[in-house]
């Protein structure tokens, strides 16, 4: 340790920090370039992009995970669409909340028919991703 | 105190600790919510109480933050701060823009909120820990930029030291990282990889230099230790933390639509990020018991070697459990991520402002380098119920996210989401319970800033 001074830990500092800021660059670039094969991003239709900003606006992250990111009071919903098909989901958000005492409760949104069925393409597109085989099985 | 321009730290920390409090009292919220689920129903619906808990954190973090660098810059560069002016007034903004944007979150439905503020012109909100309104966004990059702007020509005019640089490094970071929360793009993918741009170069990159570099401070403080010594091991620890965590990045590439090498990548690389925290938990050991004078602020020594560790174990050894993908494959999203979440955040990044709030307020509060024995006594007390009750909290939630792993995941028979949250009730009774304990906790570490008629400390 004697002759590993003061300088040698800072160049490594710099220069580890760099070097892998750098790679981080480079597999980025890589992953950017072969993306479209896994994303289907032609299918993003403008509703679906309607549908995505209805999720944001909602803020239905706070409650569900989608692709397994969010929070985790709530169902996973990277697969609903595959899961419960899309009636269920248009006639679940639309009965919200239950009411059921001592049941978690999901809000009633008051979404438009136009906005349901953009929700719907939005989840419907998400379940197509190619997401690795993830999530295990169909109940995410 | 040795420059009357550090004041400033004082009330960035008062104001983190109030927010503390809010952050924990709605995390009692959320607590009661998973066991009696319609609890304040339909008037704090559990997102909205999720967004102010978190959001309260970051902020507060921030403000202590920003405090540690107001009171640590002046001291290491040897001269006033370059204007306490800018700094009082970024205060109030800062304050003032956070607690709008809370009562946002509890006064209207979310849909609304984005609607008043904007949010179609640049839209930014409804993503996880980035839900904050455009123009608070907006708020917070000037904010930061003032702050960077201040601390920056502070050191510049001044002496500059290894931890005042790497302390500066580490807040640069954030600020340009912070830059990617207003990427946005229609497609989820994309708008979830860079969205780890803001949220993994954070705290598992550039928050981390912060936290060196504070923890890096306090050692030099208490212990008396040589400088070089100090700043060779803060420099190897950033150095594994950005060499490791950078690529560690890949870990959250498993399952969002990114190729499948992030499995190979995340994997080896974010299994290599226990190793800065072990460093660091070694180093404080190592300068704590090669010290070279007793500091009379014994409890700052304390929270010091308690970051030290309990960042290890959150951050290290609860982000291993889970971080090689074929392990993640079954824990991604359940209660095992909520579980390093809270240890994680708690004993690095709490712990370490919490570190530099009980070595520095004496001497801001003009009471001397350290409180007295009563009020030394009493902040231990709530060093060991909230290190202790956050520990529990962790075990149970690990505990609810392995049955739910088996039950929902692994089963020959999977059962459902809702039926299996039925199932894992005990442990969120469990985890309520250890979290009632850390509110008491906090409470007395408040309650130790008050202490009257106190005794000198004991040698």
């Amino acid at each position: 340790m004697s002759r590993f001074t003061k300088n040698s830990s800072r160049n490594l500092f710099y220069g580890g920090s760099l070097f892998f800021f750098l790679v981080l660059i480079g597999l980025t670039f890589d992953t950017m370039g072969g993306l479209s094969k896994r994303d289907h991003r032609e299918n993003i239709t403008p509703q679906v992009a309607q549908g995505k900003r209805v999720w944001e606006d909602n803020n239905c992250v706070g409650c569900h995970t989608i692709m397994g990111e969010g929070a985790y009071f709530a169902p996973e919903l990277g697969n609903v669409y595959q899961r419960r098909g899309p009636d269920f989901i248009k006639g679940w958000i639309q009965s919200q909340p239950t009411g059921i005492k001592g049941r978690r409760q999901m809000p009633q949104f008051h979404l438009t028919e136009e906005e349901l069925d953009a929700i719907v393409a939005f989840l419907k597109w998400t379940n197509e991703i190619n997401a690795a085989k993830w999530p295990p099985n169909v109940e995410g | 105190m040795n420059y009357s321009s550090q004041s400033v730290a004082k009330l960035y920390f008062i104001a983190a600790i109030g927010l503390f409090v809010g952050q924990i009292l709605f995390g009692l919220i959320l607590g009661t919510q998973y066991v009696i689920g319609d609890f304040l129903f339909p008037a704090i619906p559990f997102n909205v109480a999720r967004m102010v808990h978190s959001n309260l954190l970051i902020v507060w973090l921030l403000f202590g933050f920003m405090g540690s660098a107001y009171f640590l810059v002046p001291e290491e560069a040897e001269r006033e701060l370059y204007s306490p002016l800018l700094a009082k007034i970024l205060f109030w903004v800062f304050l003032v823009a956070g607690a709008l944007t809370i009562v946002g979150y509890l006064s209207v439905p979310y849909a609304t909120l984005t609607k008043i503020t904007g949010n179609d012109l640049l839209p930014t909100m409804g993503r996880e820990f980035l839900e904050q309104p455009t123009i608070t966004k907006i708020g917070i990059v000037i904010v930061a930029l003032g702050f960077l702007f201040n601390i920056g020509m502070t050191i510049l005019k001044g002496r500059k030291t290894s931890i005042s640089l790497v302390l500066l490094t580490g807040l640069v970071g954030l600020a340009v990282f912070f830059l990617f929360s207003f990427y946005n793009p229609e497609n989820l993918v994309l708008d979830k990889y860079f969205w780890w741009w803001v949220v993994h170069l954070w705290v598992e990159g550039v928050w981390e230099l912060i936290l060196g570099a504070i923890l890096a401070f306090i050692l030099i403080k208490v212990t008396g230790v040589d400088r070089e010594v100090i700043d060779k091991w803060l420099y190897v620890i950033i150095a594994m933390a950005l060499v490791t965590g950078l690529i560690g990045t890949g870990h959250h590439y498993y399952w969002i639509g990114t190729p499948e090498y992030w499995q190979i990548w995340g994997s080896i690389f974010s299994a290599l990020e226990p190793i800065p925290f072990f460093m660091m938990a070694v180093f404080a050991f190592n300068m704590v018991s090669r010290r070279r004078r007793e500091h009379p602020n014994k409890v700052a020594t304390l929270w010091a070697l308690g970051t030290a560790i309990m960042s290890f174990l959150g951050a290290g050894v609860w982000g291993f459990l889970h971080t090689l993908a074929p392990v993640n494959y079954y824990t991604h999203g359940t209660q095992i991520t909520a579980a390093h979440g809270h240890l994680a955040f708690y004993g690095a990044y709490v712990m370490i402002v919490l570190s530099m709030i009980s070595y520095s307020m004496p001497l801001l509060r003009g009471k001397g380098i350290c409180n007295g024995q009563k009020s030394q006594n009493l902040e231990r007390w709530a060093f060991w119920l909230m290190a202790i009750s956050m520990v529990f909290i962790t075990l149970f939630l690990t505990g609810a996210g392995i049955l739910q792993v088996w039950l929902q995941r692994v089963a020959v028979t999977p059962m459902s989401f809702m039926e299996v949250q039925d199932q894992i009730s005990i442990f969120y009774w469990l985890r309520l319970i250890a979290g009632l304990i850390f509110l008491i906790g906090l409470l007395a570490y408040i309650k130790s800033f008050f202490v009257k008629n106190d005794d000198p400390v004991q040698a």
